[in-house]
């Protein structure tokens, strides 16, 4: 009730809960993809072939310097130089605005070849095949749209930073939304394998 | 010395803020509770006529007052409503928001505006789901199970009704999240886990489920708005899916949550029996760990819903093996409660009449539970009215008793009043009877054969539903006849003092109503929750 009351400990023990329910929320997709890998190992195997590692790796590459910038940003927050970190944090936007342009491409080029749900190709083909770009669609689009989140999240903390409301003194909410920002990373680097280097 | 929010009741206006904004926006757990508690009753009222339309429906053979697919309809609503909106944030959410701080002796929750978020979430859940009753291609025909294929093909609203589910659901998890964490960080100095009030244990179990059963609802029913969307196919045959992974998926989180709904109503069982017999819990470590236990096996018992959906033998088994290991833990409790009893000196009053109506029924209900759990005797009966009458057994015998019994309890400490106790008893009463005969035909006629959701039977089986149907008018009886004993002594003085019952959790020894700000400092803790030496009834 009073607007004082902080409880440091207590906020990070919050959103570490709330980090289980994203993964579960995931280990449902998760659960789906490994019984359809174990039912269809071939049409997993030739649907990882389609799938661009160029811009998988690339995408890795991007969301891993954005936890980088992330962390980066805390500690100079931490340290008290926040213009430096208000820099850090704008260039782990950037780069969650990169993974979305490659996903943009990504999806695009699929969608080209008739890869999408739905698509009268996909109903032609085998079930397999339809499963694992399903699948692929279902998962990383719920992927991107963590991204998107996790990227508005770390808007607004640059927000509370710029306003001096979160600052060296009081860095808790910048630490929760840097915890989320790994969550989808980490996220991201169980996907990539899942479905670019399967084959 | 004192500020006015530490005189002046929480049901009151704080002086400076008023109005129905001063509700709404507030921050305040109790206010909060309150909130959930007029809500959650609405939802039951909405149940309630579902049902007994259902119930008129059924009287007699063929079409009476409904066509068959409003009957379908009806059904679905009824489900969605009483579980989702109704039972699942029944207890927790009402009686928890205002409780689970004052029992801890805690200022509030650790997150008070995501508390009230949760409550906007749950309100707008609401709203759509009882929105998709009246637009799109008509309300929802696929039961509360939303089960594919059909769910993915129907053309009428379900779309709707599963985003009411998700954000119910995240509501619930918020919930949860809060609760855990309050109960981790906010407890007095003095309040170790070995002094927490057996109803704060209950509720710290049920949050752990919230919290890591509901996020896989919460991805299955986007996957059967996807599916309705887009037609992926991840569950469908002919595009390479698999129906039963949904089950599995479902029931993943729907089982648990029959355990969001029991535990709470235990706790709030666990709280009344000491108190009215006088003498402290039998066993307080076995029941404590016992709602732990129950939360954890009750994990990994999903697939009990599934016997007869094809899956392995050997999976029947091992979770037909399973079923029967959650019933020890609840069995625990039960013995427990009765042990408690055993040479107590036992005052009879409207809480404790609840709380013993729910170990009956939940005992009912329990063990045909078991009937249920063994695979041979459940490929019998599956589908047919005897789960019906074990599922309403247990959850409104048993966590809608709780919540009644709750409500008996610890009305004159919210609202500083104490009602009618002739007319509470006179409606229990009528509910237990009414409840009964509600229910107890549908057995019958679940072993002759009747399978549930059907709009039309056959003469054999037209007694016991008449008789059920004729119940449910004995029920709504009791209902009526309850609700308004509570009600009709809203408005009198106050005049109820800290302690009516002579209970020994925290919350008994603030005033009745409490203030708007309860335990600035933590209080002393000197003794466990249920010791009775020196705590004397303060009528």
């Amino acid at each position: 009730m009073s607007e004082t009351h902080k409880d440091y400990a207590g906020d990070k023990f919050g959103m570490w809960l709330f980090l289980f329910t994203e993964i579960l929320l995931f280990g449902g997709l998760f659960l789906l993809y490994s019984v359809y890998l174990h039912r269809y190992p071939a049409e997993f195997h030739a649907g990882g072939l389609q799938l661009s590692r160029v811009f998988g790796t690339l995408n890795t590459v991007v969301l891993i310097t954005s936890s980088l910038t992330v962390a980066l940003a805390i500690s100079a927050l931490q340290q008290g130089r926040k213009a430096l970190c208000l820099w850090l944090l704008t260039a782990t936007i950037a780069l969650a605005g990169t993974f979305m342009v490659n996903k943009y491409i990504e999806w695009s080029a699929k969608i080209a070849h008739g890869i999408y749900p739905g698509s009268p190709e996909m109903a032609a083909g085998a079930g397999g095949t339809n499963i694992f770009f399903g699948l692929y669609y279902v998962m990383t689009g719920a992927h991107g749209l963590h991204v998107v989140i996790g990227a508005a999240i770390l808007g607004y903390c640059m927000l509370r930073i710029w306003q001096g409301r979160v600052s060296a003194e009081d860095f808790g909410l910048l630490e929760n939304g840097g915890l989320y920002w790994h969550l989808v990373d980490l996220i991201w680097i169980f996907l990539f394998p899942l479905f670019y280097l399967i084959s | 010395m004192h500020s006015p929010g530490e005189t002046v009741p929480f049901l009151d206006p704080y002086p400076g803020r008023s109005g129905i904004l001063s509700w709404i926006f507030s921050t305040d757990h109790k206010r909060i509770g309150m909130l959930y508690l007029w809500s959650i009753l609405s939802m039951f009222a909405v149940g309630v006529v579902l049902g007994v339309l259902m119930r008129l429906e059924l009287i007699a053979p063929g079409r009476d007052i409904m066509d068959a697919q409003t009957y379908n309809a009806m059904f679905t609503l009824h489900g969605v409503v009483m579980i989702f909106l109704f039972v699942i944030p029944g207890i927790p959410a009402a009686f928890g928001n205002i409780l689970l701080p004052l029992q801890i002796g805690a200022e509030d929750v650790s997150f008070p505006r995501l508390n009230i978020f949760s409550w906007w979430l749950y309100l707008t859940g609401a709203v759509l789901a009882v929105t998709s009753l009246f637009t799109g291609g008509g309300p929802p025909d696929t039961g509360w199970t939303f089960y594919v294929p059909f769910s993915e093909r129907t053309t009428t609203n379900v779309s709707l009704a599963v985003v009411a589910v998700f954000i119910l659901g995240l509501s619930s998890i918020l919930t949860g999240l809060n609760f855990i964490t309050t109960i981790h960080r906010l407890r007095a100095p003095q309040m170790s886990w070995g002094k927490l009030p057996l109803f704060t244990w209950s509720l710290y179990a049920t949050a752990w489920i919230q919290l890591l059963a509901t996020p896989v609802l919460g991805i299955t029913v986007t996957l059967v708005f996807i599916e309705r969307l887009l037609g992926i196919g991840l569950f469908d045959p002919s595009k390479g899916g698999d129906p039963l992974l949904y089950q599995h998926l479902f029931w993943i989180y729907s089982h648990p949550a029959v355990y969001i709904m029991i535990v709470p109503a235990m706790g709030v069982v666990s709280e009344i029996i000491p108190a009215f017999a006088r003498k402290s819990i039998f066993g307080y470590k076995a029941i404590a760990i016992s709602s732990l236990a129950i939360a954890f096996a009750g994990s990994l018992v999903w697939a009990h819903h599934m016997f007869t959906s094809g899956m392995s033998d050997t999976a029947v088994m091992v979770f037909s093996f399973l079923t029967f290991v959650v019933a020890i833990p609840s069995a625990v409790k039960v013995f427990n409660w009765v042990a408690t009893l055993y040479k107590g000196s036992i005052y009879l009053e409207p809480p404790l009449m609840f709380a013993l109506g729910f170990i009956f029924l939940f005992s009912a209900g329990g063990l045909t539970g078991l009937v249920l759990g063994s695979a041979g005797t459940d490929i019998h009966v599956h589908d047919t009215y005897f789960v019906v009458a074990h599922f309403h057994y247990v959850i409104f015998g048993g966590t809608g008793f709780g919540l009644f019994a709750a409500m008996h309890f610890w009305f004159p400490k919210i609202f500083g009043r104490m009602y009618d106790r002739r007319m509470a008893n006179l409606s229990w009463y009528l509910l237990i009877g009414g409840f009964n005969m509600l229910y107890f035909p549908m057995f019958v006629i679940g072993l002759m054969g009747m399978p549930r959701r059907y709009y039309d039977y056959l003469p054999m089986y037209q007694t016991g539903q008449m008789v059920s149907t004729i119940g449910s008018w004995v029920l709504v009886a009791g209902l009526i006849v309850m609700f308004y004993g509570l009600s009709k002594c809203l408005h009198g003085p106050r005049t109820v003092g800290a302690n009516p019952w002579g209970a020994a959790t925290l919350e008994w020894t603030l005033p009745s109503p409490p203030p708007h700000l309860t335990f600035l400092d933590p209080p002393d803790v000197p003794r466990g929750p249920y010791s009775y030496e020196g705590v004397s009834r303060d009528e």
